[in-house]
């Protein structure tokens, strides 16, 4: 027999190339159904995980707001907003099967702009984009049938802010329903990362979907304010932390427009003793760690039974050392890039003043590339219901634990938060899950998993995670006149 | 390093709180009942998260030559004659004589009446003999039959026995009856190793292969096998992870190592990479080798070594630059 090998399976770098996300120099506003030179400030877009300058966009003024959401309402009332559901859904595959057919191009776009791992980017966001404008394709021609009357009316023209964690992502989840509704839209992309957006731009031009319908303005948080409080946008959407949410809300008041937010969380995943632990350690691990934690959803806090903390922590740890931690376009990398210095800045200031206030922390043993908004995941043990980590949003790769006694306990630990976004129970007894389940104070509970993600499922905040959903019917509602 | 199996002879039995589970079979259904549940669905997707790790360039050579030498070669039916097991027996010693460097696989399994011409045809080359016994595959027959079969595959020379459970008794909860049969076995194996089929394509669920682990391992096996290969499903990767899950907590509860081998279906290289990184990641590094990771297969060895000159080569030659195996 063989002597063991010294040097086992490693896997070598598989990196996907830069050049199949086709990177122009410059990127210009979608308005009207086609690009042309905004008049607002010049701004570059830069990869996170280098530093390096992707590409040049032109920025919008106040006045190329006013020619989008003109455009977006002669869109609406000449077309869009009268023709039929079946027509509408046309439209809507055929941007569905585009990001299908371009998603190898578009993952690596989105990579390069967020620092997110490239495989979750093909794997994960892309399909998803596409399964969202497949699911409101088929709401299209069924509006009268949504439970919100005979033939509700379409709204009018929708605002959109979109913020720099899942760009395209979030950009077809607020789109898709819009869309199918008979609304037009004009968005705005998180100035730090713009190109997806702004290649969807191109999409809605192949699909051939009429000029004005939907409208990319590429811009930063003026252009945002103007867009949203804009008289002729019927409809806000703002989607971001909850500090610029309430910001947007107050800008927002006494205006007479609908006003929908997916805001800030602090997620958390309650284990039980009987969960079976290998499962709830992936869970947990991915609910914390999926996109560098840079989730509104992420479970940044765990709340685990005292009988089986040790034992669990102990697995905890074992399994995030294999997190592999470095370059986003390697295949192999699980953890990317955080989207920029202040961000990193941010989270470990905050990490430092959990240690200050108790906590131990442990950090993956990862060596960081040199360059790059890189942070190795971290565990926060000793964790208590008083300290700031436990109580704000990190958005980042930390997770906390805190444990509980009783099933009671945890349910009361886990809404003792200003935000509601999501939850995960893990056990083996249903009864169990399902009471737990019950209790918490939350948008969406998963049961046995986490961030699942899917278009018929309503998705949304309560309390300071905001208000509103997207995802299934209920996502109709905000862009539908009901 | 960890214990070896032969360093660790099972038939001491499991030590501490262990024992206490083998102490009769109310003890043992006890403990098996009580193992923590397996989750299905976070189970696939693990597996199929794992199973999108890239192994390219150099470290896919690697994994290839690795993958090689953990081969048992298989020839299980009912056409096998000396003239097969000769064939074989070469191929197993000198898999692609083109290139001298690639490594022989790790054994050659057939079924217990070839074990002499294995055993012949292989002297001196390093390449172990295993044999499948005890009414492989079904394995309906009487104790004694099966024992006999153990008996006549060891004393032509086997290196190591593949025996099968009885499914039907574990199924109806009968846990002490497999335990003993398992045990008896490996007490007929004396110094040869003995794999446990758990046939997991017939358990019905993933709590039941992870107890059928268990049990396997708490009765003395050294491997710990998923299937016959006659039967369908047969090895999957998340099967395989339960296995290598359980040999983990076995070393981690007992110090002792034991192997896996996933059996069956495992045709392409791209297939057994992935095995190979679901080894590294559930199980661990250690039991990257031959003594602790088995693949048990009759195409996969052929298509390893077209991948090989692929790599090497930089372009594919054929099916006809290997040997076909008949």
């Amino acid at each position: 027999m063989t002597e063991p090998d010294p040097n086992p399976l490693e896997y070598a770098p598989a990196l996907e190339s830069a050049t199949v996300a086709a990177l122009r120099e410059r990127y210009r506003p979608f308005i009207g159904g086609e690009f042309t030179d905004g008049s607002g400030a010049v701004f570059s877009s830069v990869n996170p995980a280098t530093g390096e300058t992707l590409a040049e966009i032109t920025g919008s003024a106040e006045s190329d707001v006013d020619r989008a959401v003109n455009a977006a309402e002669d869109a609406f009332r000449s077309h869009w907003g009268s023709i039929s559901g079946t027509d509408r859904a046309k439209y809507l595959f055929r941007i569905a099967r585009l990001l299908q057919e371009r998603s190898r191009e578009l993952g690596v776009l989105e990579t390069l702009d967020t620092g997110k791992p490239v495989r979750q980017a093909t794997e994960f966001d892309l399909p998803n984009a596409a399964a969202w404008f497949l699911h409101y394709a088929g709401w299209a021609d069924k509006l009268d049938h949504a439970g919100f009357g005979p033939s509700p009316a379409p709204l009018g023209v929708t605002g959109q802010v979109v913020p720099s964690n899942f760009p395209l992502l979030l950009l077809a989840q607020r789109i898709a329903p819009a869309l199918a509704c008979g609304s037009t839209v004009v968005v705005k992309p998180s100035e730090r990362t713009p190109l997806s957006a702004l290649v969807f731009g191109e999409i809605c031009e192949q699909a051939g979907l009429p000029s004005g319908t939907v409208n990319i303005l590429p811009g930063d948080s003026g252009t945002g304010a103007s867009l949203l409080t804009h008289r002729g946008v019927r409809h806000a959407v703002f989607t971001g932390s909850t500090e610029v949410g309430e910001r947007v809300r107050r800008d927002l008041a006494g205006r007479g427009k609908r006003v929908t937010s997916e805001l800030g969380g602090n997620g958390v995943n309650i284990v039980f003793a009987d969960a079976a632990p290998e499962e709830a350690v992936r869970g947990v691990v991915e609910g914390a760690f999926f996109n560098q934690g840079r989730v509104r959803c992420a479970g940044s806090r765990l709340l685990v039974e005292e009988s089986a903390a040790e034992e669990f922590v102990a697995r905890l740890r074992d399994r995030m050392a294999e997190l592999r931690v470095g370059d986003p376009m390697d295949r192999n990398t699980d953890v990317g890039s955080l989207g920029s210095t202040a961000e990193v800045e941010r989270i470990s200031e905050l990490v430092e003043r959990g240690v200050a206030e108790g906590a131990s922390r442990w950090t993956v043993p990862a060596t960081l590339p040199q360059r790059g908004d890189f942070m190795a995941p971290t565990l926060l043990t000793d964790v208590q219901q008083s300290m700031s980590v436990a109580r704000t949003e990190v958005f980042g790769p930390v997770l906390s634990v805190l444990t509980f006694r009783t099933a009671r306990e945890a349910v009361t630990k886990a809404d003792n938060t200003p935000y509601g976004l999501a939850a995960g129970v893990w056990s083996e007894k249903g009864s169990r899950a399902l009471w737990t389940a019950r209790g918490l104070r939350t948008g969406v509970v998963w049961a046995n998993t986490f961030h699942r993600f899917d278009p018929t499922a309503p998705f949304g905040g309560r309390g300071e995670s905001g208000n509103g959903h997207v995802g299934g019917a209920a996502g109709l509602e905000a862009y539908l006149d009901v | 390093m960890a214990d070896s199996p032969s360093s660790s002879p099972p038939s001491t039995g499991p030590p501490g709180e262990l024992a206490e589970a083998t102490r009769d079979e109310a003890a043992l259904t006890r403990f098996l009942r009580g193992l923590p549940g397996i989750d299905a669905v976070g189970l696939e997707q693990r597996a199929t998260a794992l199973a999108g790790r890239a192994v390219k360039g150099e470290a896919k050579l690697r994994a290839i030559d690795r993958a090689v030498g953990m081969v048992d070669l298989t020839t299980l039916e009912g056409a096998d004659n000396a003239s097969k097991v000769r064939a074989l027996a070469s191929k197993a010693r000198t898999p692609d004589s083109r290139f001298p460097d690639v490594p022989r696989v790790a054994a050659l399994c057939v079924y217990p009446d070839l074990v002499t011409e294995a055993v012949t045809a292989l002297r001196g080359s390093g390449v172990g003999v295993a044999s499948v016994a005890t009414a492989f595959p079904s394995g309906r027959s009487t104790p004694r039959a099966k024992l006999a079969e153990v008996e006549l595959a060891v004393e032509s020379g086997a290196d190591e026995v593949d025996m099968v459970i009885d499914r039907g008794a574990f199924l109806a909860g009968e846990y002490g009856r497999v335990f003993d049969e398992i045990e008896q076995v490996r007490a007929a194996c004396g110094p040869a190793h003995l794999k446990v089929i758990l046939e997991t394509g017939e358990l019905g669920g993933y709590d039941n292969v992870w107890r059928a682990s268990w049990l396997a391992l708490l009765a003395g096996a050294d491997f710990v096998k998923t299937s016959t290969g006659k039967v369908s499903p047969a090895a999957t990767l998340p099967v395989t992870h339960v296995l290598l899950r359980a040999v983990r907590e076995w070393r981690d509860r007992t110090g002792q190592s034991r192997g896996v081998k996933p059996a069956g279906g495992i045709r392409t290289t791209k297939d057994a990479i992935r095995y190979l990184v679901a080894v590294r990641e559930v199980a661990g590094p250690d039991w990257l080798t031959p003594e602790l990771f088995r693949f048990g297969a009759s195409g996969l060895l052929n298509d390893l070594l077209m991948q090989r000159e692929t790599q090497l080569h930089g372009h594919y030659s054929g099916p006809d630059q290997v040997t076909v195996d008949l």
